[in-house]
């Protein structure tokens, strides 16, 4: 294992950051911190990093223990979210920061820089200054710089929260890539579900202080552990006491041993797809039903028409938990 | 830190809305209100202030030149420039180390240090020039007695004059700094340190560079106070002809001797090392906002 | 200089109410030690001193001290010319700084440097230069040496920079559209200023004031060439300490000196107050 937390806890004041976090990180991976905003996971993040100091815990990188170990001893490699670029050095010298720190001779620190800005592709902005790149460049800057010191493990703290969503969806790729190259373990933190389920080989969602869920991205989409894990990862609805994803809903025209009868309310079309509201029988709220346009052109329903819900046998679940009975369509975010 | 009071120059900046763009219809009330802007600045300040270089001159380079050979005129100025140059590395160290403290970390009595801090810009010379002399008195003051058992002087001798210089100049570092050290935020150290740099590199490395425009405004700012200081320094220095006096004391004592032109002379140079100060603080500072880093 | 990633790898095991309270580390601890050392020794000792001195002939004593006519007179004048230049900064300075934000004309740069020049100037050598223009040599035949009107004009030279630059970054923050709004809404121009600027710069305005008033009352450098001095005319409060330490008044100077602290006080206790209802505005 890379990593290894062992009940980690962190408070600020009264507030509960962290509480008892478990959790071993194999060495080679890409790991999403993922949850809402507040949720911890920043915290320990910065914990590991040596940033922040737990209340109580352990933390041990590469078999060693780092719990009370400054940062600058812990060969972590950390990339903030606002880039925390050293804004009077050029790019090439922020990269060179670390190496310089470490009395490296000039010649390998200039290979070294050389070929890290060629990874990050600004090897033609070696001789700017940070606030001559965009943020996206920064970021990237940010990679190289700490890569450079060749980290055990590279963390990542919400790296792409501050870029435009098209510059985001680009790096998150970019990242998957250059992870695939250089294959250093890393550990990045995210509140977006799509960015996690996107890159990371393993998903560890965090709320409130406490590990919901460790698993791949299909372990954690296909059989979340719990409701929140669930309404985290997309859109829900609620049917027959379960929270189900509004797709999952499979809709017939005519009666359907085992299927539930219901009535539709409304039919909301959004772009690709329509989005059916069906007031059931055995629920207060109506659920929220979406299929494909094709489908619904070939089922030939509309407001007021009967309809019946059935759930496919493989279609993720969880029980329904009594203060979230409903069926309005959560999206998580 | 109360940072309501005058910092010089800090608002010499473009307004970022632009607002000024256009006369409009009320072109006369402001071209009125510009006017009385002008004249009320020209007489109470640059007039007055044109005169003293009017003035210095207006009997040729002679009496000037007669002025900066006259030893006792260059051992004022020796002695200010000894006294500004304490003045400034005392408060430079002192001003880094606190503003640090205030920005990076919270303590009991924070508050209170910060109020303290200000305190310097608002007592009068005079008060703080009594002040050092009620301390420093060698009879009964709680410093002085034991500094005089150890055969040290501070009254009438130059480290008077530059504890007095150093308390009436001590704020400006600090209310320079401050507001940089808190716009800059912690990223840029926390990166460092998991770069691999220990504090003292992070220090010397990332955040004095970070605040080096700050910490230049802030020196510029403490050197011109420290020259131009009068009044605390001539009640602890005794007003010394040769020894204990200061450039400005020197100006003062030149006035009432009736030797006027001398007088000028000093004044025009002390004038002109303040302006310089203004300007390159103006410059450096506008400068800086131009290329939107600070 | 020990930095926060520092504070947070030294003390793991931090309890939870020093953590709300204090973060300092070993080594920012001794840092602020010394700082409140060096402090103690150069600012607050000899400030302690001057109240300690004044408080030694007891309130009878500085009783008869401060209602010494000369003296009386002294504080008497000090703070009345100090008030009628606050009032006089309070209105032109918010005017220089509208100018400066709102209006643009060749010569602006200088103005803004003209506007510092009174707070780098020596204050002896501003005396100085406002006898060229205002003593008994004027070109313009304005002679207020030796004379109240003297006094005035040394304060109104000293505090000039304090309300403009209190109010300068505060009126860049407000959006000039909302002037023109007032006006599009019907307002006049003086309508304008007292229900729209006045209101948003009040705060900005005050604490100019009170650092200008502050200022005032403390000057010495500026008034000892142009005021002359004179004993229940001219003569202001930081002249009249001045001339008990040269008499080896000590204790009678630090009673006058008490005075001045304590509008420094009350100045500084004003000025944190405005700056937290400044903040909350944000």
């Amino acid at each position: 294992m890379s990593i290894d937390i062992q009940g980690v806890g962190k408070r600020f004041g009264s507030f509960v950051a962290l509480d008892d976090v478990n959790l071993s990180l194999p060495t080679g991976q890409l790991t999403a911190l993922l949850g809402p905003s507040g949720g911890g996971k920043s915290t320990l993040l910065r914990i590991i990093a040596g940033l922040e100091s737990a209340d109580e815990g352990r933390v041990r990188i590469e078999g060693k223990d780092a719990t009370g170990l400054p940062a600058q001893k812990r060969g972590v490699g950390f990339v903030f979210q606002h880039y925390a670029a050293f804004t009077h050095m050029s790019v090439a010298k922020n990269v060179a920061f670390g190496l310089e720190i470490r009395h490296r001779p000039k010649e390998e620190v200039r290979e070294r820089v050389d070929e890290l800005l060629r990874l990050v592709h600004l090897e033609q902005f070696a001789h700017r200054l940070p606030s001559q790149l965009s943020g996206g460049q920064r970021q990237r800057m940010a990679l190289a710089r700490a890569l450079a010191v060749e980290p055990t493990v590279l963390l990542l703290d919400e790296p792409f929260g501050a870029l435009d969503a098209q510059v985001r969806k680009e790096l998150r790729q970019w990242l998957r890539r250059l992870h695939d190259e250089v294959h250093v373990t890393t550990v990045f933190v995210t509140h977006d579900q799509e960015e996690a389920l996107e890159v990371a080989d393993q998903i560890v969602v965090i709320n409130e202080g406490r590990v919901e869920q460790i698993g791949t991205p299909d372990e954690l989409y296909d059989a979340p552990a719990n409701d929140f894990v669930m309404r985290f990862l997309g859109p829900t609805t609620t049917l027959a006491g379960l929270v189900v994803r509004p797709h999952d809903i499979g809709v017939v025209a005519l009666p359907v041993n085992g299927a539930i009868a219901g009535t539709v309310r409304g039919v909301h079309r959004v772009g690709f797809e329509v989005r059916l509201t069906v007031q059931t029988s055995e629920a207060r709220e109506p659920a929220v039903v979406t299929l494909p346009r094709s489908r619904w052109v070939e089922l030939g329903v509309d407001v007021g028409d009967p309809v019946w819900l059935r759930l496919p046998a493989d279609a993720a679940r969880t029980p329904a938990d009594a203060a979230h009975v409903g069926g309005v369509v959560g999206v998580a975010h | 830190m109360v940072d309501l009071a005058p910092t010089p120059a800090r608002a010499a900046r473009p307004s970022p809305q632009g607002g000024h763009r256009r006369q409009g219809r009320h072109g006369i009330g402001r071209i009125a209100l510009r006017a009385g802007v002008i004249a009320y600045v020209g007489l109470l300040v640059a007039w007055p202030v044109a005169l003293v270089f009017w003035n210095t001159f207006a009997d040729g380079l002679a009496p000037v030149v007669e002025t900066f050979t006259d030893p006792l005129v260059l051992a004022s100025l020796r002695l200010t420039a000894i006294a500004a140059a304490w003045s400034v590395a005392l408060n430079v160290v002192f001003g880094v180390a606190v503003s640090l403290l205030i920005v990076r970390y919270e303590f009991p009595g924070k508050r209170l240090l910060n109020a303290i801090l200000d305190l310097p810009l608002s007592v009068s010379p005079v008060v703080v020039g009594l002040s050092i002399v009620l301390v420093y008195e060698t009879t009964r003051g709680v410093f002085g007695v034991p500094l005089a058992a150890a055969g040290i002087q501070v009254l009438f001798s130059t480290p008077g004059i530059i504890l007095a210089t150093t308390f009436v100049a001590m704020p400006l570092v600090i209310r320079e700094i401050v507001p940089v050290l808190t716009e800059v935020g912690t990223d840029q150290e926390q990166a460092a340190r998991s770069l691999g740099a220990s504090a003292p590199q992070t220090f010397w490395r990332i955040t004095i560079p970070a605040i080096r425009w700050g910490l230049t405004y802030g020196v510029v700012l403490c050197l011109a106070r420290s020259i131009g200081e009068f009044g605390a320094v001539k009640i602890v220095s005794g007003n010394l002809i040769g020894q204990t006096q200061t450039a400005t004391l020197m100006v003062e004592q030149m006035y009432f001797d009736f030797d006027q032109e001398q007088a000028f002379a000093i004044a025009a140079l002390l004038a002109t090392v303040s302006i310089i100060a203004i300007v390159v603080v103006s410059v450096l500072r506008s400068r800086a906002e131009r290329k939107g880093t600070s | 200089m020990t930095t926060l990633a520092d504070s947070a790898a030294r003390t793991p095991l931090r309890g939870r109410r020093a953590a709300a309270r204090s973060t300092l580390t070993r080594g920012t601890g001794v840092t602020l030690g010394l700082s409140v050392l060096w402090l103690s020794v150069l600012v607050l000792v000899p400030l302690g001193a001057v109240v300690a001195a004044a408080a030694s002939g007891g309130v009878a004593g500085a009783w008869s001290v401060l209602t010494n006519p000369q003296t009386l007179a002294a504080i008497t004048l000090t703070v009345g010319q100090a008030a009628l230049v606050t009032v006089l900064n309070v209105v032109v300075g918010t005017a220089i700084a509208w100018v400066l934000v709102r209006d643009r004309f060749v010569g602006k740069r200088a103005i803004e440097v003209i506007i510092d020049v009174p707070f780098a100037l020596p204050t002896i050598v501003a005396g100085l230069v406002l006898l060229g223009l205002y003593g008994p040599r004027s070109p313009v035949g304005v002679d207020v040496a030796n004379t109240r009107a003297a006094v005035f004009l040394a304060f109104a030279f000293v505090t000039l920079p304090f309300v403009v630059r209190a109010v300068q970054p505060v009126l860049e923050q407000l959006d000039p559209d909302v002037e023109r709004a007032a006006r599009s809404l019907g307002a006049s121009g003086v309508q304008t200023w007292a229900r729209v600027l006045l209101p948003a710069l009040a705060p900005a305005i005050a604490a100019g004031a009170a650092m200008s008033f502050a200022r005032a009352v403390s000057e010495y450098g500026a008034l000892v060439l142009i005021s002359g001095n004179l004993a229940l005319r001219t003569e202001v409060t930081s002249v009249r300490i001045l001339t008990y330490i040269e008499n080896g008044q000590l204790s009678e100077a630090a009673v006058v000196a008490t005075v001045l602290l304590a509008i420094a006080l009350v100045v500084l206790v004003a000025l944190d107050l405005l700056q937290r209802r400044v903040a909350r505005r944000g």
